[in-house]
């Protein structure tokens, strides 16, 4: 095992000679390249194919999300956090607005709550299955890319149905929602998991026994426990390397605590493992949306909250299971409309970190395979 | 004047090759004929690599560009003839130039021994395998040099891998030709040939096809000699030297336009090219399928007919999609021209009906479809693997394919000649 804190950082000082008489090559991969899943740009140094140490460029898509939230009231600041992780927006406006109700001291009504569950988990599965498809699609394989695709579209149809929006959709509200489920969501809800649960079969036919695929993920890129501690890796990643950590179970919020789930674990922390913990979560997550369309009870949807928001003085940390980690939400209120600070802990920044551990010592098709499977999005990296 | 048309007469009461007969005339129109077959073919197989890929992946591909994107392959030609032909300013520029023309020469120079039929071949050269095999691994310099005269660090590493995995799969390719090869030499007349059309008649005379010979040897050998040719014209699963993801297009990164239009012309040519030789060497060639368990006069004619039959069968498909096109007056000239396209098929089947054509182009056809079927598997690889990783792909190459060639031709050779090492055992036993 390796301590990441006794890695030295990449000599990027020494003048490159000409790759003609070196041994070693820095190059550049990104910010303008197909396998970087946005801008993040990477320098490698190589040894022929072997990666010697790489490092992270990053800030191509920083938008000054957490500045912004400085000017706006707390309502007005809402839709900014879809913009953030925008695979997983129905996520990051849970994790906000759960933040700023503990803050509030409100709690959404129990019908919000079950309808927030359901969209949450629906979009973790959309989330996972556009990381299935464009991480199949770096190690090469490009047919399940439309296969994830044809299937998250029936996810986003019933966003659209829901609020109008498919991706940054501000689905939520502080204190509950702004939208009653429209009159057949729960069949909608239904006939998508009966719909999707062989599809989740079909993935793992084209991947998981898949020869290639197995010479591709099995022993890449692996990350220990320790170190995905010691660099606070949360999420599949964290799981993946045999860590049970999920923070609907450590820390139940929304009302996860009504549901009977698993968490799924891995033993190597390679990637295939990383593969099939996703997969596993897929499953896990219909099991979760099955039991709370059930569930849903009548009642209202919004809590009673001021039409202007002036939280007392104090801060609040809040964090949810996002599809890629722990997506944490740190909010300072001064007693005005607007947050003195908000401050954000991506889930996919903070794995982005365990990326050069990852790397060393692996060729540069493992890179690609290693971003891929890290699962980040660079409008979190970055925001 | 007489004499000319006596010369151009001469070659078709002769019964062989233009180049084996020594007529220019004949050899000429032969390379024309070959030429324009190659470049529709490859525009053809553009087409459908995009319509069977979309298939495969639950989408429908180019449809906007005549009917059902028939015309796209022109589209997309035109396009890249009209692109800005960019030189990069720190490139090479005479090397840079020149690159993509040794590819695509080599690429197109191996057709010169094809043999599409007993006599439909440029010429019949008496190393002909050897002939093929050589140039087309001159490709590898191709490469090399646009990789390096890109003068980039993307297109190095591209050129790099390609080069290093095309000359080991080479190899392994060489030990599986080597062991068709000695087969060759099973006839009664006992020598063996390097003859493409030699190979071919080799399987005629021992009425068997190569890829049944000593099964499952001559099967083993054809197993090889499809992966390493997968691995040799840089196709998915092993498509390292232009890996998308990786390196974003490998060693043509920094071409565009024409010259990117030739790499791409030279790759497709290179996987008909490398087709053809399994086809001439495992499946019989030219010859008809069933040639054993179904002869006599009676199927005989039955296959000839069978290629006039595709085609009425693809004219049949073409009208049964003009009835399903939209009836909206906007498509009423994709409709019009997709059944024309209908009825050029069925003027194509007819024609092929007509005895004197029926005889002389069943060759042809049996070659070309045994090729199309190879074009159809390169797809179907492209639809469903994976990448392998570069130490993985010198792996499979080194280690799998290497000793089992190796040992594949060992086995050939004892199996071939076991009645005389029998005798000889007997022989020695025998005081």
């Amino acid at each position: 095992m390796t301590d990441p804190r006794s890695l030295s950082p990449l000599d990027l000082e020494t003048p490159d000679q000409t790759f003609l008489d070196a041994n070693e090559l820095v190059i550049n991969m990104g910010p303008q390249h197909p396998a970087t899943h946005g801008v993040l740009r990477v320098i490698l140094r190589l040894d022929g194919e072997k990666v010697l140490g790489l490092e992270c460029v990053i800030g191509y898509l920083h938008r000054g999300v957490e500045k912004i939230a400085e000017n706006r009231t707390y309502t007005m600041f809402n839709p900014y956090v879809d913009r953030m992780d925008y695979v997983a927006a129905v996520s990051n406006g849970l994790g906000y607005c759960e933040a700023v109700e503990k803050l509030l001291s409100v709690e959404a009504p129990p019908r919000a709550q079950y309808i927030r569950v359901i969209l949450t988990e629906l979009n973790r599965m959309a989330s996972h299955q556009l990381w299935l498809g464009t991480h199949a699609l770096d190690i090469g394989a490009i047919t399940p890319l439309f296969y994830t695709f044809r299937d998250r579209e029936e996810i986003l149809k019933i966003f659209e149905k829901y609020c109008g929006a498919r991706l940054t959709t501000h689905a939520f509200r502080i204190g509950g929602l702004q939208y009653e489920a429209y009159e057949g969501f729960e069949k909608d809800v239904k006939t998508f998991v009966s719909f999707v649960k062989p599809k989740i079969d079909e993935y793992e036919e084209l991947l998981t026994t898949n020869r290639i695929w197995l010479e591709r993920t099995k022993g890449v890129g692996v990350i220990s426990d320790k170190d995905c501690i010691a660099l606070g890796v949360t999420g599949p990643v964290l799981r993946a390397s045999g860590v049970k950590w999920d923070l609907r179970k450590a820390q139940p919020y929304a009302n996860y605590k009504n549901f009977e789930f698993d968490i799924p674990t891995g033993e190597n922390g390679d990637t295939y493992d990383r593969y099939m913990v996703r997969m596993m979560e897929m499953r896990q997550s219909l099991r979760i949306i099955e039991q709370a369309v059930e569930g849903i009870p009548e009642g209202p949807v919004m809590a009673k909250v001021p039409k202007v928001m002036k939280p007392p003085v104090g801060e609040v940390y809040h964090s949810i299971e996002a599809p890629k980690g722990e997506l944490g939400y740190f909010i300072v209120s001064d007693g005005s409309t607007q947050p003195y600070r908000i401050r954000v802990r991506p889930p996919s920044f903070v794995n982005l970190q365990a990326l050069d551990l990852m790397c060393r010592g692996q060729l540069v098709a493992d890179v690609i395979a290693v971003i891929g499977t890290l699962d980040i999005v660079l409008g979190e990296v970055d925001r | 004047m007489h004499g000319v048309v006596q010369y151009i007469q001469s070659y078709l009461d002769s019964n062989q090759t233009p180049g084996a007969a020594g007529n220019f005339f004949w050899a000429t129109v032969y390379i024309l004929l070959v030429f324009v077959g190659l470049s529709l073919a490859v525009i053809a197989m553009n087409w459908l690599e995009r319509k069977i890929l979309a298939h495969m992946q639950v989408r429908l591909g180019p449809m906007r560009v005549g009917p059902h994107g028939l015309l796209q392959p022109i589209a997309d030609a035109l396009k890249l003839l009209l692109k800005e032909d960019i030189i990069p300013a720190e490139a090479d520029k005479t090397v840079f130039w020149v690159a993509p023309f040794i590819v695509v020469l080599a690429a197109f120079t191996v057709f010169v021994v094809v043999p599409f039929g007993p006599t439909h071949a440029i010429t019949d050269m008496n190393i002909g395998i050897l002939f093929m095999l050589g140039v087309s691994s001159l490709s590898v310099l191709g490469i090399v040099t646009a990789g390096w005269a890109s003068n980039s660090h993307y297109p190095l590493i591209g050129a790099l891998r390609s080069s290093a995995q095309m000359v080991s799969y080479e190899v392994a390719m060489g030990l599986a030709v080597v062991s068709v090869i000695l087969m060759t030499s099973l006839n009664e007349a006992s020598t063996g040939t390097l003859s493409m059309i030699g190979i071919v008649e080799a399987q005629q005379a021992q009425a068997q096809w190569f890829i049944f010979k000593f099964f499952p040897l001559g099967l083993i050998g054809f197993f090889i000699f499809a992966v390493a040719m997968v691995a040799e014209t840089n196709r998915a699963p092993f498509d390292l030297p232009e890996a998308e993801s990786e390196l974003t297009a490998g060693f043509h990164t920094e071409y565009s336009g024409f010259r990117w239009s030739l790499f791409f012309l030279a790759e497709y040519s290179a996987m008909i090219a490398v087709s053809s030789i399994a086809v001439t060497l495992w499946l019989g060639g030219w010859l008809r399928p069933f040639p054993n368990a179904l002869q006599g006069p009676t199927w005989d004619l039955v296959f000839s007919l069978i290629p006039g039959l595709t085609f009425l069968f693809l004219a049949g498909m073409t009208f049964y999609s003009t009835v399903r096109m939209p009836k909206h007056p906007l498509f009423r000239i994709q409709t019009m021209g997709l059944a024309g396209f209908g009825a050029f098929l069925a003027l194509v089947g007819l024609i092929l009906f007509i005895p004197g054509v029926r005889i002389r182009v069943q060759d042809i056809f049996w070659f070309s479809a045994k090729v199309a079927g190879f074009m159809y598997l390169y797809i179907w690889y492209r639809g469903t693997f994976p990448r392998y990783r570069f130490d993985q792909l010198m792996k499979v190459g080194w280690k799998v394919l290497l000793p089992t060639g190796l040992a594949l031709l060992i086995l050939t050779a004892v199996v071939a000649m076991r009645t005389e090492l029998l005798a000889e055992i007997r022989g020695a036993w025998r005081p």
